[in-house]
C-alpha cells in the first residue's frame, strides 16, 4: 500500500496533488526508518583537501576497517586552494555545524580555530602519544598557548631545486643564487611572488633565516627587528628587480613556478611535489633535477624555512568527539604517514620515518628535508594570523617596489592594526 | 482622481501585493540584518567580544585609504567597460537588426560570449594574456606580462568584461531598435536625410528609454564586479574592487561588523547610481512621451 502511493507520487506529482503530501510523508517515514538502520555505525566526516593519489581514501578505509564497527570514516573534500579551504570551514564552524568530526587543518589555522573554540584540545594520554617521536616543529605547529590542539599528520617544506646540467654546485646564499641565475640568463629563477600566502611564506622564511620574527614571544605584539627585517626586505627587493626572475614573478604561485621550471629554468624554490611532477611531465629535466637546502640569508648561518603541512583537529561540535580522537590518531599513525608519503608524496611528521628505506626511495632528498625540518620556522601563532598574512602580502607586493627602509615601518604599522582587528586590509 | 481611478489603483496594489510582500521578506530581511550587523563589533573569531559600536565601522571604512582606492578602481572599470560596451553594443545591434541572410546565425554567434560563465571567460583571458601560455603576445609581437602591471591588468579586466557583456547590451538595444517605426525612417529618407542624420535625429532619440535601461543594468552590474578581478589578479596590482574589499573583510577575515559596513556602503552606491540615472534620463523619457 505504502509503496504504491509513493510510486504514484513520483510518477504523477502534479496530477494528484492531494495525495502527494500523504505519500511524501509516508516515504519520508520509510526513509527515516531505513536511515536509523544505516547509522548504527557512527560515520565520522573527515574534512580534508582533495588528495588525488588516493592515499587519504586508503587511510580512511583502513582505519574504518580497523575500528571493527566502532566508527567509519567518510572523506569530505575541500577546495584545492588553502585560503578557500579555510573560508569554507570557518563559515561552517562559526555556524556550529555538527557534521564536522575530523578536520585536515593547514597548520596556520591552529591558533585561530583554538581561540574561537572550533576544535577540541588534546589532553592526557592522547596528547603524550602525539608528542612521541614527532618532529618538534610539527608538534609546535599544533600547539597554541601551551596546549596541544591537533595531531600532526603531514609536513611540508621548501627546497631549492636546480638543474645539475647547468649548475655545478648549488649556491649557499641568496646572493650567490641570484648572481648564478643572472649569469645563466633572464628568467632562470622561479620564486613565488604573487600576492597571496606564498609571498608571506617567502618573507617569513627570509626573516627567520636572517634571525628575526614577525611577532614577539607573547604573540600579541609586533617584533620585526630592524636588522633582520631590512635584510629580508632587501633580498626580496633584489629578487623582484633581478632580470633572473621570471617576468611573471608578480603573479607566480607554486604551480606557475613548477610549470616554468619544467619548461626549462635553472633554479626554483618550491615544495617537494615538484619531484614526482617533473618525473611525470618532464622526464628530460627530471634526469638532471638536483636539490639543496634553501639558501641562507646570512653567510654561514643555516637557512630557516617556513613549515607547512596538515594537522588533524577534532571539531568542537562533533557528535562523536571520542571516536574522532581515536580516528584522527589512526589516520596520523606511522603506517598511514608512510602511505601518504610513498603514494601521495606528502612528508611525514614522525621523525624516524625519514630513515625508513621506503621513504628514502620515495624521497632521495630525505636527509636534506630532515635537516631543514629540524630548523624549520613557524609562521606567527595568532588567532589573527590570516589578517597578519594579508597585511604582509599586501605591503610587500610587488616585490620590485619594495623599499626596505620605508616598508619596515609600514609593515609594523599595518600588522599592529591587524592585531587589533581594526580597519580594512 | 475620480472613483473609478481610485478603485483601479486599489486593485493594482492588491494584485501586486503578493509579489511585493514576497520580495520584501526575501530582500528586506538580509538588508536590515546587514545594517544591524554593521553597527556592531562582531568578529566570528572572537564570538564573545560582541558589542554595539554605532557608526564606528563606517567611520573606519570611510577613513581608510583602501576604500577610496578600491572605489576609484571600481569606477574606472565600470566607466571603461560600460562606455565601450554601449558603442560596440549599438554597432552589433544595428548589424543584427539589418542582417538580411542567416539572421538567426548572426544573432546566435553574437550572443555566444554572454553564454559563457564569467569565471571561465576570466580564466580564458587570463591564459590568453599570459606570456607563457597565451596567444596575445605572440599575435602582437609583444613580451609583456600583462597582469603584473596596474594599467595593463586593468586593460585585461576591462577587455574581459567588454567581451563578456557586450552581447547583453546589444540584445537590449536590439529590442529598442525593433520598436522604431520603419515609416519614420522612410519619410526621413524621402526628405533627404543622410544615414548619419537619420541615426542621430530619429533612431537615437527614440531609443533613449532603451539606452537608459541598458546603461543602468550594465552600470549596476559592472559596479558589483567580483569574479573577473578575483580570477585574474585577486585584486593585486591595484585592481581591487569594492566587492573584493567586502569579501576580504566579511568572508576571509570573518569581521561581520566591518564587512557589513562595506556591503551597506556598496548598496548605497548602487542606489545612488540608480537614482542618478533615473533622475538624469528619466525626466527626458517622460517629456518625450508628453507626460511631463
Amino acid at each position: 500500500m505504502i509503496r504504491k502511493k509513493a510510486h504514484l507520487s513520483v510518477a504523477l506529482p502534479i496530477a494528484i496533488p492531494s495525495k502527494v503530501g500523504v505519500a511524501l510523508l509516508l516515504s519520508l517515514l520509510v526513509a527515516s526508518c531505513l536511515d536509523t538502520n544505516n547509522t548504527a555505525i557512527p560515520t565520522l566526516k573527515w574534512y580534508v583537501v582533495n588528495e588525488i593519489s588516493g592515499a587519504f581514501d586508503e587511510a580512511a578505509r583502513q582505519c574504518s576497517k580497523a575500528a571493527q564497527g566502532a566508527y567509519q570514516i567518510k572523506i569530505v573534500t575541500l577546495p584545492a586552494d588553502a585560503s578557500q579551504q579555510r573560508v569554507q570551514l570557518v563559515r561552517r564552524l562559526a555556524a556550529k555545524d555538527t557534521d564536522i568530526d575530523i578536520i585536515g587543518m593547514d597548520i596556520i589555522w591552529t591558533a585561530e580555530f583554538a581561540e574561537a573554540g572550533w576544535i577540541l584540545p588534546w589532553n592526557g594520554k592522547a596528547a603524550s602519544q602525539v608528542r612521541q617521536g614527532r618532529l618538534k616543529s610539527s608538534v609546535e605547529s599544533a600547539t597554541y598557548k601551551n596546549q596541544l590542539w591537533a595531531i600532526p599528520f603531514t609536513s611540508n617544506i621548501q627546497l631549492l631545486w636546480y638543474r645539475t646540467d647547468q649548475v655545478e654546485r648549488p649556491p649557499q646564499t641568496w646572493n650567490e643564487l641570484i648572481e648564478m641565475a643572472e649569469a645563466l640568463g633572464t628568467g632562470t629563477l622561479q620564486v613565488q611572488g604573487a600576492r597571496y600566502e606564498g609571498l608571506t611564506v617567502l618573507f617569513n622564511s627570509l626573516l627567520a633565516s636572517a634571525g628575526g620574527s614577525v611577532l614577539d614571544e607573547t604573540g600579541e605584539a609586533v617584533s620585526l627587528e630592524q636588522e633582520p627585517t631590512e635584510k629580508a626586505l632587501s633580498i626580496m627587493k633584489r629578487i623582484g628587480t633581478s632580470p633572473a626572475s621570471d617576468p611573471s614573478l608578480a603573479t607566480a604561485r607554486e604551480d606557475e613556478s613548477r610549470l616554468a621550471f619544467e619548461a626549462g629554468s635553472a633554479f626554483m624554490i618550491n615544495y617537494t611535489y615538484v619531484w614526482p611532477s617533473a618525473h611525470q611531465n618532464a622526464p628530460r629535466i627530471a634526469a638532471h633535477l638536483g636539490w639543496a637546502r634553501w639558501p641562507a640569508a646570512i653567510e654561514g648561518k643555516p637557512s630557516r624555512v617556513t613549515l607547512g603541512g596538515i594537522n588533524l583537529g577534532v571539531g568542537a561540535y562533533s557528535q562523536y568527539p571520542d571516536l574522532a580522537f581515536q580516528a584522527a590518531a589512526c589516520i596520523a599513525s606511522r603506517e598511514h604517514q608512510r602511505l601518504a608519503a610513498t603514494k601521495g608524496g606528502l612528508l611525514p611528521t614522525l621523525e624516524n620515518l625519514y630513515e625508513d628505506p621506503q621513504i628514502e626511495t620515495a624521497f632521495p632528498f630525505a636527509n636534506v628535508l630532515q635537516a631543514t625540518l629540524k630548523d624549520a620556522a613557524q609562521r606567527p601563532s595568532s588567532p589573527l594570523y590570516n589578517d597578519i598574512s594579508l597585511a604582509i602580502s599586501r605591503t610587500l607586493h610587488p616585490m620590485k617596489a619594495i623599499d626596505p627602509q620605508e616598508d619596515i615601518s609600514k609593515l609594523r604599522k599595518i600588522i599592529d592594526r591587524a592585531l587589533r582587528s581594526e580597519g580594512l586590509l | 482622481m475620480n472613483a473609478r481611478n481610485k478603485a483601479e489603483r486599489r486593485l493594482g496594489w492588491l494584485l501586486c501585493a503578493p509579489a511585493v510582500i514576497t520580495m520584501g521578506t526575501v530582500t528586506a530581511y538580509p538588508i536590515l540584518y546587514a545594517i544591524w550587523l554593521s553597527l556592531h563589533r562582531y568578529d566570528l573569531r572572537f564570538p564573545h567580544d560582541r558589542s554595539f559600536v554605532g557608526l564606528s565601522n563606517y567611520w573606519s571604512v570611510l577613513n581608510s585609504e583602501l576604500w577610496w582606492q578600491t572605489l576609484g578602481n571600481t569606477l574606472t572599470i565600470t566607466l571603461g567597460s560600460v562606455s565601450v560596451e554601449l558603442v560596440l553594443g549599438f554597432c552589433l545591434a544595428l548589424v543584427m537588426h539589418r542582417a538580411i541572410f542567416a539572421r538567426a546565425m548572426v544573432r546566435a554567434a553574437i550572443l555566444i560570449p554572454y553564454g559563457i560563465i564569467t569565471v571561465v571567460a576570466a580564466l580564458a583571458w587570463k591564459f590568453a594574456f599570459d606570456p607563457t601560455t597565451g596567444f596575445v603576445n605572440a599575435l602582437l609581437n609583444l613580451e609583456g606580462a600583462w597582469l603584473t602591471e596596474r594599467w595593463t591588468a586593468f586593460f585585461v579586466i576591462i577587455l574581459t568584461e567588454i567581451w563578456k557583456t557586450t552581447p547583453f547590451m546589444a540584445l537590449l538595444l536590439l529590442a529598442g531598435l525593433t520598436l522604431i517605426p520603419e515609416d519614420l525612417l522612410k519619410a526621413a529618407r524621402v526628405d533627404g536625410a543622410s544615414a548619419i542624420q537619420r541615426f542621430f535625429r530619429i533612431t537615437l532619440p527614440l531609443m533613449k528609454p532603451t539606452v537608459l535601461v541598458a546603461l543602468l543594468f550594465r552600470t549596476l552590474d559592472a559596479f558589483r564586479i567580483f569574479d573577473t578581478v578575483f580570477v585574474q589578479t585577486r585584486g593585486a596590482q591595484g585592481t581591487e574592487t569594492v566587492s573584493i574589499t567586502g569579501y576580504n573583510a566579511l568572508i576571509v577575515r570573518l569581521n561581520l561588523g566591518l564587512g557589513s559596513a562595506v556591503s551597506v556602503l556598496i548598496f548605497i552606491c548602487v542606489i545612488l547610481i540608480a537614482v542618478l540615472f533615473i533622475k538624469g534620463f528619466g525626466t527626458s523619457v517622460a517629456q518625450q512621451r508628453g507626460e511631463r
